[in-house]
């Protein structure tokens, strides 16, 4: 019964508080409608300069073929504004009639590694096409996005980052909040227990993410015309067994910490490092042992794994029940802690 | 003038007694540094490849093993098509590769492509697309298969190409092509950001929200006084965390500093201004410090991340991102290190970014000692 009015009194102070209100429903359409637009690695656009030696029809058409394939766009003569330089030789066409070996020469600004990476890839294979040499014949099928649409890639790691920051920083600051404001005193002379105290702490933010995840669904589906291809009921049972994993972490910082700047901070420290070592941005694989063995302990790189499974491949509940066996793992160890480092004593 | 350095080291030590925030403040840029310098990297090694070998003879075996060698690719087969497909549904596998049982029969005659089969996981546009080119390439270099492909060429089954072409790849400032050189400017303006306008904020506000404000504004010391006083600190902090940054990606990632030294320190104290100055605007129009907290995150480390140019290319984004990057202040400066840092230009080359943020100082710290003082 008492867990009634706690929950009840969460709710009213959260709905009294116009800045969360905001934050529910902006934050999400914000990164939902800009983010995938923006966090892309797709590569197009590149700045290049060709150096014409030839300038026959032959390296005319190659340059024609380069710049019209929406990967590079030409830059005038002027050192250190372009990302790629391309020299095609004096005999470019002579040694093509006759089947010669063509030397090329590309330099590309490698500061951005990936940048310039991808960008000479995509030049030798416009070169190669041109040139009529191609790899081994072997047929390549684009399994699950065809398009190779790199926004349909990233907006369910999106939705897992954006459920990340509510759900982890709104319970941090909470608790610490009550300790700032002095109501946490009043609580602690109730006879409300640890458990109730912490368990109606988590059912608001439980709510909050999962109506975060259904706009943001909504907001997917009609902005980038992204259907799951898993069951809706698969991620919402996923998300909500996850959110009660990260907020149960935030709550056990807010209980460490005595005021809101540390706990924001420290909040910060930790979402930086599950988010940065998760596999959102940066392939698991290409880690190193050491980095690879911190993932294993880090809840969102099961979470991120079962989203983009259901929502991109269409996974069924039993092929992702392993990953949320392991997030389980997560809820009752952070909140267990949480729960134990309640203390009502100073 | 003594008045005004206690007031300095009253703020020194609102800072140093609270022991956790100035630990998690040191070692945020350690940490940031070792992940993106040896954690953190777009290349794509261990893919995993599951392949079904329909032909079990030596030239499926040859291309098995050559792909298993690679340092790409680690190989899992798979008895069937569907359990291949299956292992990519759930995320085990990047690409399958299918044998068909005809294999050589098909090379022979002319039609690889429909003895190799190769299916990605196009979910990830551009994993799928570099792995899919180096297992065709490294199927390609298998000696029997070359074999089999001329003698498909020789009964005139296979055009053969028309040209040979030999592509030379030089990689610029940065051959070895390091994700530190990108990254490092991009943390040093992520910190400084962090550290000067959220910190500076949080401060004031902290000190309006508990009432303290008050008594300072009682006290004889101007308001304008007591505002510098307090950027002082954050100002002596981020100093340290940049060096640090420096030091760090100089000894420990092997970044260089090719451009002057001098050039980099005027850039980074105008965009530690910039910093500060935003961080005074929003303790002046705001008054809690959850709310601090959430506008400087929202209004000013989401854009700094996504839009500086710091983790995604700008030039790749939508022209109106692109028109709204121009404002974010760790944009030109990320832009500046860069060049200075590890193109190692002069001051020709950085003198727009360099003017963009004084003047972005210039106003912003204008706009905002005058509402503070509107206020005080």
């Amino acid at each position: 019964m008492i867990l009634k009015y706690l929950i009840e009194k969460e709710f009213k102070l959260i709905q009294r508080n116009s800045f969360i209100k905001r934050i529910v429903i902006m934050l999400p359409v914000m990164v939902i409608l800009l983010l995938p637009y923006a966090a892309s690695y797709d590569i197009k656009d590149l700045n290049i300069l060709i150096t014409d030696n030839d300038n026959t029809l032959a390296s005319r058409q190659l340059s024609h073929k380069i710049l019209s394939g929406g990967y590079f766009r030409s830059v005038p003569m002027a050192p250190e504004s372009y990302d790629i330089f391309l020299e095609i030789p004096r005999d470019f066409e002579k040694s093509l009639k006759s089947g010669s070996v063509i030397n090329l020469n590309i330099s590309a600004n490698a500061i951005n590694g990936n940048k310039a990476g991808l960008g000479t890839g995509y030049l030798n294979e416009i070169i190669k096409d041109f040139i009529g040499m191609q790899g081994p014949d072997i047929s390549i099928i684009n399994r699950y996005n065809p398009q190779m649409n790199y926004r349909v890639f990233m907006i369910p790691a999106l939705m897992v980052m954006l459920l990340t920051i509510v759900c982890g920083f709104l319970p941090a600051l909470n608790i610490v909040g009550e300790k700032e404001d002095g109501t946490i005193e009043q609580m602690n002379v109730t006879p409300v227990g640890k458990f109730q105290f912490i368990f109606a702490k988590l059912v608001p933010y439980w709510i909050i993410g999962l109506v975060i995840l259904t706009i943001t669904m909504i907001l997917a589906f009609f902005i980038h015309n992204l259907v799951p291809a898993g069951s809706i009921a698969t991620m919402f049972l996923a998300s909500a067994l996850f959110i009660v994993a990260i907020s149960g972490f935030g709550l056990l910082i807010s209980n460490n910490s005595s005021t809101l700047s540390q706990a924001m901070f420290v909040m910060f420290f930790f979402i930086l490092i599950f988010i940065l070592l998760s596999g959102l941005y940066t392939p698991i694989e290409s880690m190193p042992e050491w980095a690879q063995f911190i993932t294993k302990l880090n809840p969102l790189t099961y979470f991120i794994k079962i989203m983009r499974a259901v929502y991109l491949r269409g996974a069924t509940l039993a092929d992702i029940a392993p990953l949320l066996g392991y997030i389980s793992i997560f809820v009752v160890i952070f909140n267990l802690w949480a729960i134990l480092s309640y203390r009502k004593r100073s | 003038m003594r008045r005004y350095l206690i007031f300095v080291q009253k703020e020194f030590f609102h800072i140093l007694r609270d022991k956790r925030t100035i630990l998690i403040l040191l070692l945020l840029p350690v940490i940031q540094i070792i992940l993106f310098g040896f954690a953190l990297s777009t290349e794509i090694r261990n893919a995993n490849i599951t392949v079904v070998d329909f032909a079990k003879d030596n030239l499926s075996a040859e291309l098995t093993g050559k792909l298993a060698a690679s340092e790409y690719f680690t190989v899992t087969p798979a008895g069937t098509v569907q359990e291949g497909e299956k292992s990519i549904q759930r995320g085990d596998a990047d690409l399958m590769l299918v044998i068909d049982r005809d294999l050589k029969k098909g090379i022979v005659t002319g039609k690889p492509e429909i003895a190799l089969q190769l299916v990605t996981d196009a979910s990830d546009p551009n994993k799928a697309r570099l792995v899919a080119n180096y297992a065709a390439a490294i199927a390609g270099s298998s000696e029997i298969l070359q074999d089999l492909s001329r003698i498909a060429g020789e009964k005139g089954n296979n055009i053969p190409p028309a040209g040979s072409v030999n592509i030379t790849e030089r990689m610029l400032y940065n051959p070895a092509m390091k994700g530190a050189y990108n990254f490092v400017p991009g943390v040093m303006g992520l910190i400084l950001m962090l550290i000067c306008s959220m910190m500076t904020s949080l401060s004031i506000v902290k000190e309006k929200e508990r009432g303290t404000m008050d008594l300072i504004y009682v006290s004889p010391v101007k308001p304008l006084a007591v505002v510098t006083a307090k950027m002082i600190p954050y100002l002596a902090l981020s100093l340290v965390n940049l060096i640090t940054i420096l030091l760090l990606s100089k000894f420990v990632l092997d970044v260089p500093i090719r451009g002057s030294l001098f050039l980099l320190s005027v850039l980074s104290v105008v965009f530690i201004l910039v910093s500060l100055s935003i961080g005074l605007l929003i303790s002046t129009l705001v008054s809690s410090q959850m709310a601090a907290l959430v506008g400087s995150g929202m209004v000013l480390m989401m854009p700094t991340v996504v839009l500086s140019g710091m983790m995604f290319p700008i030039e790749s984004m939508p022209l109106f991102l692109q028109v709204i990057s121009t404002v974010i202040p760790a944009r030109w400066y990320i832009e500046g290190v860069r060049e200075v840092m590890i193109q190692g230009l002069g001051l020709s080359y950085i003198a727009k970014e360099l003017l963009i943020l004084t003047g972005m100082a210039m106003v912003l710290l204008v706009v905002s000692i005058r509402k503070f003082k509107a206020r005080a």
